[in-house]
């Protein structure tokens, strides 16, 4: 009697469980579903920038400059250049800004004070900003405005070190926040100043979180387009910039004027400037990948 | 920093009487005031009042009077009134919450880093207050060593780990010298001498533990704080730090904040014992000492009904 009830009561758990497992399947298939979605159009367009973009790429794209006359032989050597020297302004800028920044409000700022959490609520607010509105704000205020530098390589750089620099704080500060309390306390016991514990315990502790994040912060800069547009970087020079007050472009800016050309054979530039911003891109995040195996720190 | 002093020796301990600061200048330097730092001890120091195997009860290094301490509106801990004498060790027992480590915390100013924590009453150590509005906090941890309930070796080589101290404190000398003659009275040294360079995160953490108190040996200090150094170890690792303290007390006084009363009764000469005070209005609770004296007495004759009751395990 009772193994009957038991073995009755065993198969209606079943039934429901089966039910759930209905459920579960469902829940799978959409899962794996909006995986493949992403996957797909992803892989469709890498596919699709490689057959158009691949034929032209080779040495000479590197080493020309965008040419209307001979478009066969042109190529990207102004965008890959300005590119990288954008790369470089950005991160002379964001590095020390930020990560000084990232230690005031973590290790000095009193958080009490209603300014130092003005200051924190602004910056949160500042990483979710469209990136045209730093175009905007670089135009009106370092291009033209009181810094008036004009649409050159300096101001570029500032403006994508104002898009980032809150992104770098913010992953700064998570950096130096998983840096226990316990570490700050030991070397402050051992009569260390302040200065002494945040140099020599702290920023080693966060290094490797630090250069993750301003790694992949870089590699958003140099994938903008909007700002550099908006504050008025040339399209297709067939010079390099020679110094920060000189005119210059970024791949972004090449692959969006070359797309925007009738002439079929700069369409299928832009996919190659594509596949060569990609590879940049890829490239960094490696390194970013390598420094944060190499230096991540366990506690 | 003054060369000629022979460090913490007990003869030089008298302190200087105020007026010196004047004569010396600056008002924040803190050396007048405070036994220099980084001098090596005598390896051979013997106790000039020649009381043989006895610790001396009469040198005090530290006289608390009417101590208290509030966070914010809280009063953690208040009329504690302790003195701790030379190369003694001495235990701080209660029941949790009681305040016995937010009361060791004063004696180096750890807890000048919690914001809203005010301490009052008196801290005098060596006879200055540490209080006192041109003690600096840096120099006095200097002189005061500390070792934490869980060990916090920095993720850095043995070596560094050691040698951080020295190096910010600027000891002269030379460095592997110093590395080695903490590590060595540490009880530390046969089992890493070969590998120094190696992350001390590898280690056990009854290593760690005595790295952690190697490193607080390096810049010779004449006394050591420990926060329940043993509550997060095994009992062969406890009873070699045990070992340990008995050694560093020929030359150092040592305050301990402990849970184990075993611990208490087997490392330490005086014991006081903390308790938690209700107020009858609210939950407020308030660290206060019940009673003061040699560990034996504590342990065996305490006079309060109180301490009995802790000691033979009927509460807390």
């Amino acid at each position: 009697m009772t193994g009957q009830r038991i073995a009755d009561s065993a198969l209606k758990g079943m039934r429901r469980g089966e039910k759930s497992d209905r459920r579960a399947l469902i829940f799978d298939v959409l899962m794996y579903g909006a995986i493949a979605l992403a996957l797909v159009s992803l892989l469709a367009l890498i596919t699709q920038t490689v057959i158009k973009g691949a034929p032209d790429l080779s040495l000479q794209f590197f080493l020309n400059f965008p040419s209307r006359i001979n478009p066969a032989n042109s190529g990207a050597q102004s965008a890959i250049i300005g590119t990288l020297y954008l790369m470089l302004l950005t991160a002379v800028f964001v590095i020390p800004v930020g990560i000084a920044t990232a230690l005031y409000l973590e290790e000095y700022a009193d958080k009490t004070r209603w300014w130092n959490r003005l200051i924190e609520v602004n910056i949160q607010n500042l990483a979710a900003v469209p990136s045209v509105v730093y175009g905007i704000l670089g135009l009106a205020f370092i291009v033209r405005g009181p810094l008036g530098l004009g649409p050159v390589l300096l101001a570029g750089g500032l403006t994508l070190g104002l898009l980032v620099l809150p992104v770098v704080i913010i992953v700064a500060r998570e950096s130096i926040r998983a840096v226990p309390p316990s570490i700050r306390e030991g070397a402050l016991a051992l009569g260390a100043t302040k200065w002494q514990m945040v140099s020599r315990q702290v920023l080693p502790g966060a290094r490797a979180g630090m250069v993750t994040g301003i790694i992949l912060s870089l590699s958003r800069a140099i994938g903008e387009t909007a700002p550099l547009l908006v504050i008025g970087a040339a399209s297709s020079p067939r010079f390099n910039p020679s110094g920060l007050g000189d005119a210059f472009t970024a791949l972004p800016i090449q692959i969006f004027s070359w797309t925007q050309d009738p002439n079929p054979i700069f369409v299928n530039q832009a996919a190659t400037a594509s596949i060569v911003l990609l590879g940049i891109l890829l490239a960094m995040n490696g390194v970013a990948i390598v420094m944060r195996n190499r230096y991540e720190q366990r506690w | 920093m003054s060369t000629s002093s022979a460090g913490p020796n007990p003869d030089s301990q008298t302190p200087k009487a105020p007026a010196e600061v004047g004569v010396s200048g600056s008002v924040t330097d803190l050396t007048p005031y405070l036994p220099p730092v980084g001098n090596e001890y005598d390896l051979e120091m013997t106790d000039p009042k020649g009381s043989a195997g006895v610790p001396d009860p009469v040198e005090v290094i530290f006289d608390c009077s009417d101590v208290e301490v509030h966070y914010g509106e809280h009063r953690a801990i208040r009329d504690v009134s302790l003195g701790f004498g030379l190369r003694e060790v001495t235990a701080l027992i209660g029941p949790s919450g009681c305040g016995k480590s937010t009361f060791l915390r004063c004696l180096n100013r750890m807890n000048d880093l919690i914001p809203n924590a005010k301490v009052g009453g008196h801290v005098m150590y060596h006879g200055q207050d540490l209080y006192a509005d041109e003690i600096d906090p840096v120099q006095v941890r200097k002189r005061i060593g500390m070792v934490f309930q869980k060990p916090n070796p920095f993720p850095k080589s043995i070596y560094d780990n050691v040698a951080f101290g020295p190096r910010v404190v600027g000891m002269e000398g030379n460095m592997d010298e110093i590395v080695e003659r903490a590590l060595i009275r540490g009880a530390l040294w046969d089992e890493v001498k070969d590998r120094l360079t190696e992350n001390a995160f590898g280690m056990s953490g009854g290593q760690q533990q005595r790295l952690c108190i190697a490193r607080a040996l390096a810049t010779d200090p004449d006394v050591l704080l420990m926060d329940e150094p043993c509550s997060a170890l095994d009992p062969i690792s406890t009873g070699r730090i045990e070992d340990l303290m008995a050694e560093l007390k020929e030359r150092i006084s040592i305050v301990i904040v402990t849970h184990n009363m075993q611990q208490a009764a087997r490392v330490s000469d005086k014991t006081a014992f903390f308790t938690v005070e209700m107020a009858e209005d609210e939950k407020r609770r308030t660290g206060v000492v019940v009673e003061y004296d040699a560990t034996d007495t504590i342990f065996t004759n305490p006079s309060d009904k109180r301490t009995e009751d802790y000691v033979t395990g009927k509460f807390g």
